[in-house]
């Protein structure tokens, strides 16, 4: 045999830059020459981390840690034998012999180079500006140091009123500061938005409590009176803040091929061809250092697509970058924002239509050609339902329709819908992955049949989420046309709707899940069909949650009858029927969270929530609290969970039934009704509605004459106010109406849907529904009554049951061979109670006890 | 019921052995109970083992690592087993997301648990660890 002994020779390939673009460039570049390893990666990074999602920066404010923002870790970077360096700034470049020196005068050999700098946060020269809190905003870095300086400031100002000022501003908001804008521009957000636009949004974000400032020039910044700093503009006005928050654009890190010849544009940024090569054919350049066709693109789309011509040209395939998109849709502060194209009508021969609502706080613009067929532009601000429909006119060039303001005036009968067949392959769907409706077209060739398949196959949605409805429009119009029927299915384990199973279950006395399974499924069933079906034969049989045959189809919740938390602790949560509580009982909770050490808060619900309870712990609480006379408050289940009241007739002025005993009656009734989704009630005394009740499932307010009873109801993500279902009953009728409601939802509800939107969805809506309940039309109230009578009169507290028996407390011990407790469950203090400790904030457990020395204030397990 | 099972076995034990960690009697069929590998070396964390019992498939038993590296907490063998096509797969209780009970891959993302080849010698529960 004839083999060569010699090793292949790799090629060596070092990226400079390890931000969002550079990350993605080693992906790609480890995806395509996955099988050949021809390639040697080694990463120069100059922050301390490694690649974090910098789109989302701003949501490390709202409580995210830099792993959560993390792309990748070390771990993954030595698994796919990526050789990197972090703090490693690169600072010389040596073209001739090939290789690149970090400020520590390290040397990295390379064959190919590919700079991915980004670019820095641009600082007006302003005499002031290097004072100790002006600060900016790109890293995490920066967000830690805006943090603590935020922790002593009371006014805060971003100079620079773009899109990325806003954002800060919005930061700066969310930290508690009082918050000024100041913009050198006469308006907001200039780049993408004409002046009709700013104007709305500036007053909108005014009404937001942040103070917009434009056409101001700052001239310096020096000792503030009341604060610390004062910045002097140059019409003599004067604004007085502690912190400064620099957002005045942002720069190309061009300084390596600045200093090391390679050729860069009149403004800045690194020239490079469509291959994303720079003046030196070895070197590559991508993200936001790269200028193309004289543009900096500041979105990360556009540079993941350099990354992917990067990495194909570099292994030999020729591929070509040629511009991207640069439309917009965003959610500044609450207020929608959207640009798309030419919103400026720099277009010679343009022509626009605009809207303007100020009263609603919504302003648009179409931009159109001279000869009114393409669309070339478009500003919407405060509504962008229309944005994805405009985006795909400008980007396909479709001729538009006779009037083309139909397309952004509200109530045009005639809107035309831009239907998905109306998109042509080339449509980009996600520009997040550059995903076109050919590739959904050829995903769905190759036996793709839902929407989480497209989403798998062609990482379509997965990268900002924006083009979610509209991947789903084109994958659902699609599968139909080719004449697949768009599954109503809960899995893949049952053809099968909740209600057709319900009925099934019903007609065969079905009381196990393997039945189910072996009679109507096929598989092993899943975390979907497992509890749906352990929820329907709860509602229809009513056996006990943790039978044996049930136990292991129960969502975790139902499984341990508590809530599971984030560190995989348990809340408890007792029932309070109607929010009344004697003292006695009050203090029992209070011993019973102080012994176990529970992190104590009252619910919006009107009870008490305890949270952190080991599993192990469950047990021995629980029986406390029911030796109190507690019982269970089924926080887990998808059952009822409380009634809200007012203190009504007993003890309001206004009162004119007693709320508070029709709560608790209500809630004892219903008390473990296992139901599609969770149902909530409340009973207010009086119209003043104290109780909230129109916001519930079940709404009942009292009248001089008896109960005015509302239906479905919703509070949560899409409030619902409930409808009027029908007046000044009595008692007795109440409960017959409330009891056949339920049951008819119960019967014919959607997994996991609450009775707003299966009221949304009843053909024939609230008058149907007062036709079965009260006309009783389909002849099934009789039914109904009865079927809820089973499992009122079958009610059980689950954890009296759970606690007299041996074999469904075993599971409550964390280890089948220890006693040990799990050691990952740790503790800190905050406000003199307990909450689970940020991944920051851990201490690595078992290592030598004796080691730890920076120590957060770790709790012990009781 | 035929789903096919696909633990590959190694073929170099000599590091490796068979440790019992429970009795058949301590699983919970179609569920999943929690066992503890105490490392004698006090600078490691012990390691923690969710195994399933799937009494209608032909391995039964089978052990993967409890921590879940996405909800980040020790908890896989608090979630609901099944089948997702082919695969025997457990969900997380905290996110959802499917791992294999037969290889500890994540099913929606590039990242794995620990398997651990298991055997049921006299009714005892052995992993090779
Ligand atoms: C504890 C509590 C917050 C609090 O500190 O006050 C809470 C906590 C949770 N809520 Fe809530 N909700 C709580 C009152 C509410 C309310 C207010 C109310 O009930 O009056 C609402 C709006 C009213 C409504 O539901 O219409 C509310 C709307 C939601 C929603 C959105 C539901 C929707 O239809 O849009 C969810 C998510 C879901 O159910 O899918 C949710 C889900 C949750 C979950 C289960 C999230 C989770 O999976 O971990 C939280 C777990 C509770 C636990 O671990 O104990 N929670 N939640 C409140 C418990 C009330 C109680 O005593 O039982
Ligand atoms: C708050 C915020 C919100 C944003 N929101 C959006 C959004 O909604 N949509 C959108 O598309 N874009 C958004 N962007 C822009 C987006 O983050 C950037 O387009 C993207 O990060 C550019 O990636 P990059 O890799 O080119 O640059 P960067 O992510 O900046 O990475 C460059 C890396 O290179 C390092 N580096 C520089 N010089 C050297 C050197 N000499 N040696 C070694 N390393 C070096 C830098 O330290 C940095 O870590 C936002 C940006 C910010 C700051
Ligand atoms: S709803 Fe009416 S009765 Fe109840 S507390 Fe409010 S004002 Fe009083
Ligand atoms: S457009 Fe961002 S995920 Fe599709």
């Amino acid at each position: 045999m004839n083999i060569d002994n010699q090793a292949v020779v790799k090629t060596k390939v070092v990226v400079v830059g390890n931000g969002m673009v550079g990350h993605h460039f080693v992906e790609q570049l480890v995806e395509l020459s996955n099988s050949e390893q021809t390639v040697e990666i080694t990463v120069l990074c100059a922050e301390s981390r490694l690649a974090y999602d910098r789109v989302h920066l701003s949501e490390y404010f709202a409580g995210k840690s830099a792993e959560d923002l993390a792309m990748t870790d070390e771990k993954t970077y030595q698994q796919w034998q990526v050789n990197f360096a972090v703090d490693a700034k690169v600072s010389h470049i040596d073209k001739a012999q090939g290789f690149v020196e970090t400020e520590q005068g390290k040397r990295y050999h390379y064959d190919k180079l590919v700079l991915a700098t980004g670019s820095y946060p641009f600082v007006p020269p302003i005499p002031g500006k290097d004072r100790e809190h002006c600060l900016v905003y790109r890293t995490i870095d920066d967000l830690d140091a805006i943090q603590a300086s935020a922790d002593k400031s009371k006014v805060g100002v971003v100079i620079g009123g773009g899109l990325l000022g806003l954002e800060a501003a919005n930061a700066l908001k969310q930290l508690g500061l009082k918050t000024h804008v100041v913009e050198f521009a006469p308006q907001l957000m200039g780049v993408q938005v004409d002046a009709g636009g700013g104007r709305l949004l500036k007053s909108k974000i005014e009404q937001l409590g942040v103070q917009v400032h434009t056409s101001k020039a700052t001239n310096e910044i020096v000792d503030g009176e009341h604060c610390r700093y004062k910045l002097c503009f140059s019409d003599g006005s004067e604004l007085e803040t502690d912190l400064i928050l620099f957002s005045a654009g942002i720069r190309p890190f061009d300084n390596l091929a600045r200093e090391f010849d390679l050729v860069i544009g009149e403004r800045g940024g690194i020239v490079i061809n469509n291959q994303c090569q720079t003046s030196d054919n070895n070197i590559y350049a991508i993200g936001e250092c790269a200028l193309w066709s004289n543009f900096i693109f500041g979105l990360v789309a556009p540079g993941y697509a350099m990354a992917k011509v990067a990495a194909k040209h570099i292994l030999g395939e020729e591929q070509h970058f040629t511009g991207a998109d640069m439309s917009t849709k965003l959610k500044l502060m609450g207020v929608d924002v959207g640009s798309i194209g030419d919103a400026h009508a720099k277009t010679s021969g343009s022509l626009c239509y605009t809207y303007e609502n100020q009263p609603n706080g919504v302003y648009k613009k179409i931009v159109v050609n001279a000869e009114k067929t393409k669309l070339l532009g478009a500003v919407l601000i405060g509504d962008t339902s229309e944005y994805d429909t405009l985006l795909q006119y400008m980007l396909n060039a479709i001729d538009l329709p006779e009037s083309p303001e139909s397309l952004i005036l509200p109530m045009a009968a005639d809107k035309p819908a831009l239907g998905v067949d109306a998109l042509p392959d080339s449509a980009t769907i996600c520009s997040c992955h550059n995903v076109t409706k050919g590739d959904i077209v050829s995903a769905i060739d190759n036996g793709a049949c839902s929407v989480g398949d497209i989403k798998t196959c062609t990482k379509a949605s997965s990268g900002c989420g924006g083009c979610t409805a509209l991947v789903k429009n084109v994958t659902d119009s699609l599968l139909e046309q080719r004449g697949v029927e768009v599954k109503k299915d809960i899995c893949e384990h049952f053809a099968h709707s909740r209600r057709e199973l319900f009925d099934i279950v019903k007609v065969e006395k079905i009381t196990t899940f393997e039945q189910l399974l072996s009679s109507h499924g096929k598989g092993l069933g899943c975390e979907v069909c497992k509890p749906l079906t352990a929820s329907i034969l709860a509602s229809v049989w009513n056996d006990y949650i943790l039978d044996k045959s049930h136990v292991g189809l129960q969502d975790t919740n139902d499984n341990y009858l508590a809530n599971m938390q984030k560190d995989g602790t348990y809340s408890v949560v007792p029932r309070i029927a109607g929010g009344e509580i004697t003292p006695d009982k009050l203090i029992v909770l209070g011993e019973v969270a102080k012994k176990y050490n529970l992190y104590t808060k009252i619910t919006g619900g009107q009870r008490v929530d305890l949270f952190g309870a080991r599993v192990e712990q469950l047990p021995p609480i629980w029986q406390e609290l029911i030796d109190a006379g507690f019982e269970t408050g089924h926080a887990y289940g998808k059952s009822l969970r409380t009634v809200k009241s007012c203190v009504g007739s007993s003890w309001c002025r206004y009162g004119v039934q007693d709320s508070i005993s029709m709560a608790i009656l209500l809630e004892n009734r219903y008390k473990g009704l296992r139901a599609p989704h969770k149902i909530k009630f409340a009973v207010s005394g009086c119209t003043r509605e104290c109780a909230e009740a129109q916001s519930k499932d079940i709404g009942i307010i009292a009248t001089e004459k008896g109960w005015n009873l509302y239906v479905c109801g919703n509070g949560g993500m899409k409030p619902r106010h409930g409808d009027l279902f029908t007046t000044d009953l009595d008692d007795k009728t109440l409960i017959k109406y409330i009891d056949r409601i339920l049951m008819f939802y119960v019967n014919t509800g959607d997994r996991l849907q609450r009775t707003s939107v299966w009221m949304d969805n009843l053909e024939g809506g609230l008058s149907y529904l007062q036709d079965v309940v009260i006309e009783d039309s389909l002849q099934i109230a009789d039914e109904l009554e009865k079927q809820m009578q089973l499992i009122v009169g079958s009610y059980q507290c689950e954890w009296k049951t759970t606690l007299a028996n041996p074999q469904a407390l075993k599971r409550f011990k964390p280890f089948v061979n220890s006693d040990k407790s799990d050691t990952n469950i740790q503790f800190v203090e905050e406000r003199q109670q307990i909450r689970p400790a940020y991944q920051h904030e851990r201490i690595a457990v078992n290592i030598a006890e004796n080691r730890v020395t920076q120590s957060p204030k770790i709790v012990e397990p009781v | 019921m035929s789903l096919k099972t696909v633990t590959q076995w190694p073929s170099s034990l000599e590091d490796q052995q068979w440790q019992t960690v429970c009795q058949m009697e301590d699983l919970i069929s179609n569920s999943g109970v929690c066992a503890l590998l105490e490392q004698s070396d006090k600078t490691v964390v012990d390691e923690q083992v969710a195994i399933f019992h799937l009494p209608d498939t032909e391995q039964q038993v089978y052990a993967i690592g409890n921590y879940d590296p996405i909800g980040k907490a020790n908890v896989l063998y608090r979630g609901i087993v099944g089948s997702i096509g082919e695969n025997l797969v457990v969900a997380s209780p905290l996110f959802k997301q499917h791992f294999s009970l037969q290889t500890g891959q994540c099913l929606q993302q590039d990242i794995s648990v620990k398997n651990y080849p298991v055997r049921i010698m006299n009714q005892q529960v052995q992993l090779l660890v």
